[in-house]
């Protein structure tokens, strides 16, 4: 009894030395020559495309070290969580991944990172940037994050297959949601899902493309900065189309995430399916065809317009290597960063200079739109308002989901602009 | 343990006067840690919450100043907050009742020697050895609410007994969804309930029936007016169990519903939500409130059995 006892307390001792020395070293790493940069790119295809951009750093920078802090889970929320820890700590990695745009807002306001306006000016960045993107980057006045990658939220998916079953010509281009709707309904009176949705924040999605699609580009822009009313009668029509279609996808969405949404069209027991040019990797990883199996256009009514959202990289105040801070950030910005990275990820690179002959036949078509197109900021991946404003609006859209309060919804989404809109 | 040699010839002789005078010394040390540990990581911690939760600071900057209980108004005057409590409310009474039913007729039908007693025990056990996240991705899938050719776990199960009228919506259901989330919950802890039950029965001496029933008492006065009263300390230590662990309960919806899921809210899902969005202020006080929920449910607990330990 009393040996046990002794040999308990001996183990005890000896893991609390353990514990302890293993946190003695952890806070001596971080020598000169590591950069250590934080994301949340743990897996899949974001994980092979941060292993192409590691290639191409060491490439460039054979003295530094590459430290991989990636946090998984939680699609981000994981990793933002424990970043915030470290960052309020003072103990910032020497770049983090964040969504490009307002999201950066409680960073910038909190002094967290710097400011890269003179990095751009000094780079060269200004001009391999399309002007559009960097006037959406734009918080006031200063430029704070290098993108990395595109992509286009208002895609349109569809199954031509399916719409043939419907009678619906495929590849039909319509000029309005109105007219899609009115499409939609036949097909659910043939017992397809018309158009398939998953969980709260892929309702968020739709939302913004319908927005989009009533509002116009400008109008959407003006939902930002206060210019268009929320509460206003053209926000008001936008949201009976949203309740409309709402009520023309499948019924068990709460349970589902984006792939089982896009895999419905992809099976063909949904028609159509509105979701970022990410889908495109499950199309292609099934072996679906472009154009034969599926289609990939604008959300109907935003023709012209490209609705982007970019991941990006940051240098935070007081980094540990601000040298190898800039490094990484001029992989990011590099050429050949750009092409490695996005081929990798399946999305489309920022700047407008790398060379994409090699992109697949869907990019090719995106980067098509994103030199001419219109630029406007997705409101569900960060880039059009700040963490705060896009948690009131999806818990609006969520509560929507479950009680199909239109008037609510309008209510809960001029309250959230009210609370959150930048003075 | 042998008894040969006299135990006090073997034990060094303690050297008297020096310790003995300084008797409280050695147990103050060996309690020290346990208070510091405690004193710091629990108490320490709940106050620098409190402290939280009564400033001005809803996003990740340092505090605005001080608010005063702002930010408890602010709470109990939100309608989503207010029907999260509610929620809360409706899953801690079904998940009670429901484990304690289930729990006390199992330990019942145990009890009465039914055959393969062990083998039962151990079924009505394994799902507690499952955490409730791992549960959780299943009864995710086990209650889609997919209804029709779509239907898949339950409804599907529902739909090829021709008992198509029981699908529903199970969780998405804006009034009653929460009481889907509380089915798994009962599933995985009433066979917990059901141990405590069976200890208790196991606890009664047969000499107390067998004197009942000389007594002449029926079986039903003989549960009344003696086993009844045998079990009320089991089914309260039940009661408190279940109860602060349904009050607590995240991870089960997190893991079926997600995070952002109106129907399933509870406090502790908005804490999280609130958390995330740094509005570090709204989540500590939400975090209190829960902690005060909880109390109300334990401290007396701990007063009664404090007490009967004094009367001993």
């Amino acid at each position: 009894m009393n040996a046990t006892r002794k040999a308990l307390a001996a183990g005890l001792a000896a893991l609390s030395l353990l514990a302890v020395s293993a946190c003695g070293s952890d806070s001596e790493s971080g020598s000169t020559d590591e950069v250590e940069v934080f994301t949340w790119w743990a897996e899949g295809s974001e994980k092979a495309g941060l292993d192409a951009l590691v290639k191409v750093f060491d490439e460039q920078n054979p003295d530094l070290k590459f430290v991989n802090g990636a946090v998984a889970g939680g699609a981000g929320s994981d990793a933002k969580n424990v970043l915030q820890s470290r960052l309020q700590n003072g103990e910032p990695p020497a770049t983090f991944q964040a969504h490009a745009g307002a999201e950066l807002t409680d960073y910038i306001n909190a002094g967290q990172i710097e400011d890269l306006t003179d990095l751009y000016e000094e780079k060269g960045w200004n001009e391999q940037f399309p002007e559009g993107l960097l006037e959406r980057l734009k918080q006031d006045g200063g430029i704070y994050s290098v993108p990395s990658n595109i992509h286009r939220a208002n895609v349109l998916w569809s199954n031509p297959a399916v719409l043939k079953k419907a009678g619906i010509e495929a590849n039909k281009s319509y000029d309005s949601l109105g007219a899609w709707i009115a499409d939609l309904e036949k097909i659910k009176a043939k017992g397809i899902i018309p158009l398939s949705i998953a969980t709260d924040w892929t309702q968020v999605h739709l939302l913004e493309t319908v927005l989009l699609a009533d509002l116009g580009a400008e109008a959407y822009n003006g939902l930002w900065d206060g210019s268009t009313d929320w509460a206003g009668s053209e926000v008001k029509a936008a949201l009976g189309d949203y309740s409309k279609l709402i009520a023309l996808t499948n019924t068990d969405r709460q349970g589902l995430d984006w792939p089982d949404a896009t895999q419905l069209v992809i099976d063909g027991e949904a028609a159509f399916n509105i979701m970022g040019d990410w889908a495109e990797a499950a199309f292609q990883e099934q072996g679906k065809k472009l154009n034969t199996d599926y289609t990939a256009v604008p959300v109907p009514g935003t023709e012209g317009v490209f609705d982007f959202l970019a991941d990006s990289f940051t240098m935070p105040v007081d980094g540990p290597n601000p040298e190898g801070t800039e490094a990484w950030l001029d992989t990011i910005a590099s050429d050949e960063g750009q092409v490695a990275f996005n081929k990798a990820k399946g999305s489309i690179p920022a700047s407008t200079t790398a060379d994409t002959a090699s992109f697949g036949e869907y990019q090719q078509t995106a980067i098509k739109s994103w030199s001419e197109d219109e630029i406007v900021s997705s409101l569900a991946h960060g880039a059009a308002t700040s963490v705060n404003w896009l948690t009131d609006i999806t818990a609006a859209v969520a509560k929507f989901g479950s009680n199909k309060d239109v008037a609510g919804l309008q209510e809960g989404l001029a309250e959230a602009a009210e609370d959150n809109k930048p003075e | 343990m042998s008894s040969t040699v006299p135990s006090a010839v073997k034990r060094p002789r303690r050297p008297k006067g020096r310790i003995g005078g300084h008797g409280w010394v050695a147990p103050v040390l060996l309690i020290l840690p346990t208070v510091i540990v405690i004193g710091v990581f629990v108490y320490g911690l709940i106050g620098s919450n409190i402290h939280t939760s009564l400033q001005d600071r809803h996003n990740i900057g340092p505090s605005q100043g001080f608010a005063g209980l702002d930010n408890y108004r602010d709470l109990f005057t939100d309608d989503d907050f207010i029907y999260s409590l509610r929620n809360l409310l409706l899953y801690t009474a079904t998940f009670l009742v429901g484990t304690l039913c289930l729990g006390f007729l199992w330990a019942w039908l145990l009890e009465r020697k039914a055959r393969g007693e062990s083998l039962f025990r151990a079924i009505y056990l394994f799902p507690m050895a499952v955490s409730f996240v791992a549960s959780g991705v299943v009864w995710r899938w086990l209650l889609n609410n997919a209804e029709g050719n779509r239907a898949s776990g339950l409804n599907r199960l529902f739909g090829s007994l021709h008992l198509d009228f029981l699908q529903n919506p199970w969780w998405t259901d804006e009034r009653w969804g929460i009481l889907a989330i509380a089915v798994p919950a009962i599933w995985q802890l009433s066979g917990y309930v059901m141990a405590l039950f069976l200890a208790g029965f196991r606890g009664i001496p047969e000499e107390l029936r067998e004197a009942a029933r000389i007594d002449g008492a029926s079986e039903w006065q003989l549960y009344r007016h003696v086993i009844f009263p045998q079990l009320s300390p089991v089914a309260l230590s039940a009661i408190i169990i279940i109860g602060h662990m349904s009050l607590k309960v995240f991870d089960l919806i997190m893991a079926i519903a997600g995070q952002t899921n109106y129907t399933t809210q509870v406090p502790a899902t908005q804490m999280w939500i609130e958390f995330t969005r740094g509005d570090y202020a709204k989540s500590a006080a939400i975090g209190t409130i829960l902690l005060l929920i909880v109390a109300i449910l334990i401290v007396p607990y701990l007063v009664s059995t404090y007490r009967q330990e004094r009367r001993r």
